[in-house]
């Protein structure tokens, strides 16, 4: 099945609904394909009180004419200007003239004694688990890491009853100096923090402090947090920790599009190193849901040809990209952390493979090939991601082993599934085709 | 807004009770248990909450390996963990 567009957006997100709504209102053919059951990305998840803007977004995009394709994952580009998503009932190929990539970004994990137990979870990852139904009223938090989603996290987790016991944030309070300095240009972030601090009024947040174990029979019991020299125990249901945010660049890498210190290198118009191909949001920096929107609309007007338009709200993106290089200072990961996983600590939770198996190898491709790390389900995007902090590996060469399927997909979702037929209903990977091809 | 009746699946055989709109992710967290076994027997639950990590992936209505954060629960719905 193959269906065409002027326009394919990928993701669903504030860039993306932004993208595809700014093309369509300029008269182009557009489609916007996104994996999730709703549109609204990670940041406007499905919950009863959204923000004003992204109600007001996720109206126009409503009213538009923009063919929503959600619940679809891409997974190959089998050919230039045509992209393969599979979904439940599987493979459609959709073809395009401009791409609009907004894949937004994941969290970084990194690994400590514990953080494979039953209820660790990221920030945003617990965060989609309450907006998803969990009840979390009366539950013990503590919330860790690094970055403005953990305030933002232990906010609305407080407001749904949650006893957050303690707010634990990496960087030390000298770095946020700079930081809240470049607040002032972004009005609604800082009344967004205001709003973020009162909700959490009450608990204690340590800044210098992170989990150094976590541990429980089964699912996670008890939290130990270090700040200094101090070391101290926290009983809690739930540990959400996340070390800032990592941009998905599975796809533009899929794509050939050039990638600059682990972001998507796009020129002012924020169109990639391929033609025709555009990125937007936080793959090309992480400076949320503001300046996404701003991209999303340069991307959606210049993919549509309306190039004087997107020069003018070019130049209002790099007046903000200041709180984006802000952003990026203040969550600087502290070099310590590093020393948080023993030998027996996992890295890769797919095929488990330890710390101490790793520690040796001197490359992405090497550890690969000799542990199996990366290569389960999750294809490296957690354990590749904290490898490149915990062994300073090069992450272009964990960029570069970038195959299709760019997520495992059904055997038979797949074309020539036949080869594969002894698999049954099982899932393929990039890593599964490849030794299939070698045999 | 009017409330919706609550919806019923089936979790490892045990009935869960969950609101309209909830996960399938989160109707196993409420119903207690892991959502699969790691390669080395270890218990494991949701970690990303956004279809990254697959640490919740789970048989549902006979579809093996759906992340579960990435669907929404139905009426009768038949979920297991492996």
């Amino acid at each position: 099945m193959t269906e065409r567009f002027d326009i394919l957006v990928v993701g669903a997100g504030p860039a993306g609904i932004a993208a595809a709504v700014t093309a369509a209102a300029a008269g182009k053919q557009v489609a916007l394909v996104d994996d999730n059951p709703a549109a609204g990305g990670q940041i406007w998840r499905s919950d009863s009180k959204r923000p004003t803007t992204a109600r007001t977004w996720l109206e126009k995009l409503a009213a538009s004419s923009v063919v929503r394709l959600q619940g679809w994952r891409i997974v190959d580009s089998p050919s230039r200007g045509v992209l393969r998503a599979d979904g439940k009932d599987g493979c459609r190929d959709l073809e395009y003239n401009q791409l609009v990539m907004a894949t937004d970004a994941r969290e970084r994990f990194l690994p400590f004694p514990g953080w494979t137990l039953p209820n660790v979870m990221g920030a945003g990852g617990l965060d989609a688990m309450v907006r998803g139904g969990l009840p979390i009223a009366d539950k013990r938090v503590v919330v860790a890491g690094t970055g403005p989603l953990l305030l933002a996290v232990a906010a609305h987790l407080a407001r749904r009853g949650a006893k957050i016991v303690a707010i634990c944030e990496q960087a030390p309070l000298r770095r946020f100096i700079p930081f809240l300095a470049s607040l002032c240009g972004e009005s609604a972030k800082a009344m967004q923090g205001i709003d973020y601090v009162r909700s959490t009024f009450g608990s204690k947040i340590y800044l210098g402090c992170w989990p150094v174990a976590a541990s429980g029979n089964q699912k996670l019991e008890t939290v130990t947090l270090r700040r200094g020299e101090r070391q101290w125990e926290e009983r809690c249901d739930f540990l959400a920790c996340g070390f800032h945010l990592v941009p998905n660049l599975e796809l533009p890498a899929l794509m050939n599009c050039r990638i600059d210190k682990g972001f998507v290198a796009v020129d002012h118009l924020l169109q990639t190193s391929i033609c025709g191909v555009f990125c937007a949001g936080e793959p090309i920096g992480i400076g949320g849901v503001e300046i996404a929107l701003l991209e999303g609309e340069i991307a959606g007007l210049a993919a549509a040809g309306n190039t004087d338009a997107a020069i003018r709200l070019a130049q209002r993106r790099t007046r903000r990209l200041g709180f984006v290089r802000a952003l990026a200072t203040v969550t600087e990961l502290d070099p310590r952390l590093k020393e948080l996983a023993t030998n027996a600590t996992l890295v890769c939770r797919c095929e488990d493979v330890s710390f101490g198996r790793l520690r040796h190898h001197d490359s992405w491709r090497e550890a690969k090939l000799h542990t199996r790390c990366g290569m389960g389900a999750c294809q490296g995007r957690i354990c590749g991601t904290a490898a490149e902090f915990l062994f300073d590996w090069d992450s272009g060469s964990i960029f570069s082993s970038v195959r299709p399927p760019l997520f495992p997909v059904r055997v038979s979702s797949l074309g020539h599934a036949d080869t594969l037929a002894d698999k049954g209903d099982s899932l393929a990977s990039a890593d599964m085709l490849a030794s299939k091809e070698t045999e | 807004m009017p409330e919706l009746p609550p919806l019923y699946l089936l979790v490892n055989d045990v009935p869960v009770t969950v609101a309209p709109g909830t996960t399938v992710a989160s109707a196993i967290l409420i119903a207690g248990i892991p959502t699969r076994q790691s390669v080395t027997g270890e218990p494991r639950g949701p970690l990303c909450g956004m279809g990254i990590c697959f640490e919740c992936r789970v048989n549902i209505d006979g579809v093996q390996h759906q992340r579960s954060c990435q669907v929404l629960c139905t009426e009768g719905m038949k979920v297991r963990t492996t």
